[in-house]
């Protein structure tokens, strides 16, 4: 995503925050000036552009997986927030914290970053670190595994097979 | 649309922005304090927002509603990570009762 395409975006989040307009008021069209000269700002501030080939947008399929993805997301975020007030309301507070170190294959920066708000969303995980390797520092609540391969099974399996399909 | 439906939807977020908020006072250290503010409060507002969503007419704020509901998705989690990243970075302990810290500096 270069910065044109953010700017367009940018923009349009705004006029939708700001619609509908109160015309004949001409309040509106300084919500508009300032809207536009905050998100060029925004743009020309942001250090390094998501990189994404453009081709990619042009993918329905992408798409499709990205709605599907959505609502398995909301189901885990649910069970996440279950998961979690169930640790907080119990007398004895039921928690194994830790950080784990697990590999995912997925390599583009979008991608990745998908992947780790993923996992901060969804039970007992936290994204503590990502890096360029592919290497993820995840906070867990409850560990049930220090085995790796099988944690990294259980903290990113889940979710790495939609988002390959969406980025990648 | 419909004030009932509405007003049980806050009802739930309601009760998961509690959860959170007792969990940021019981949890032993700033990771797992963390997670109860990331995923309960995420959570929380996005039920109230929905609710909201509901309970109103008005087309313009239900789509600010639905904008708010995204914004929050995205950015909740980033800004827990950036001070996940950055209480680990700059050497903050965990608790005594963790289990492993595989965490390796770059």
């Amino acid at each position: 995503m270069n910065r044109p395409v953010l700017f367009l975006l940018l923009s349009l989040f705004w006029m939708l925050l700001t619609w509908p307009p109160d015309l004949p008021d001409s309040s509106y069209l300084q919500d508009v000036g300032v809207g536009l000269v905050v998100v060029a700002l925004v743009t020309w501030m942001m250090g390094r552009p998501i990189e994404t080939p453009a081709r990619r947008w042009l993918e329905p399929k992408r798409y499709g997986w990205m709605i599907v993805y959505l609502f398995v997301l909301s189901a885990y975020v649910v069970k996440a927030n279950l998961e979690v007030a169930y640790r907080v309301f119990h007398p004895a507070m039921p928690i194994r914290p830790g950080i784990l170190k697990v590999k995912t294959r997925l390599r583009l920066p979008a991608a990745q970053t998908v992947l780790g708000n993923s996992i901060t969303l969804t039970p007992g995980t936290l994204s503590v670190d990502v890096r360029e390797d592919g290497e993820l520092m995840v906070h867990w609540i409850n560990i049930r595994t220090l085995e790796e391969e099988e944690a990294t099974r259980q903290l990113i399996g889940r979710f790495e097979w939609f988002v390959e399909r969406i980025f990648e | 649309m419909n004030n009932e439906i509405g007003l049980v939807i806050i009802a739930a977020g309601l009760f998961f922005e509690l959860a959170g908020c007792i969990g940021m006072v019981r949890f032993p250290d700033v990771y797992n304090r963390l997670q109860a503010g990331t995923k309960c409060v995420t959570l929380g507002v996005c039920l109230i927002l929905l609710g909201t969503l509901f309970m109103t007419d008005t087309l313009p704020l239900q789509l600010k509603a639905l904008l708010c509901i995204v914004f929050i998705l995205i950015t909740s989690p980033t800004a827990a990570h950036a001070l996940a990243r950055a209480a680990r970075v700059s050497g903050v302990k965990l608790w005594d009762g963790s289990v492993v810290d595989q965490f390796e500096k770059e």
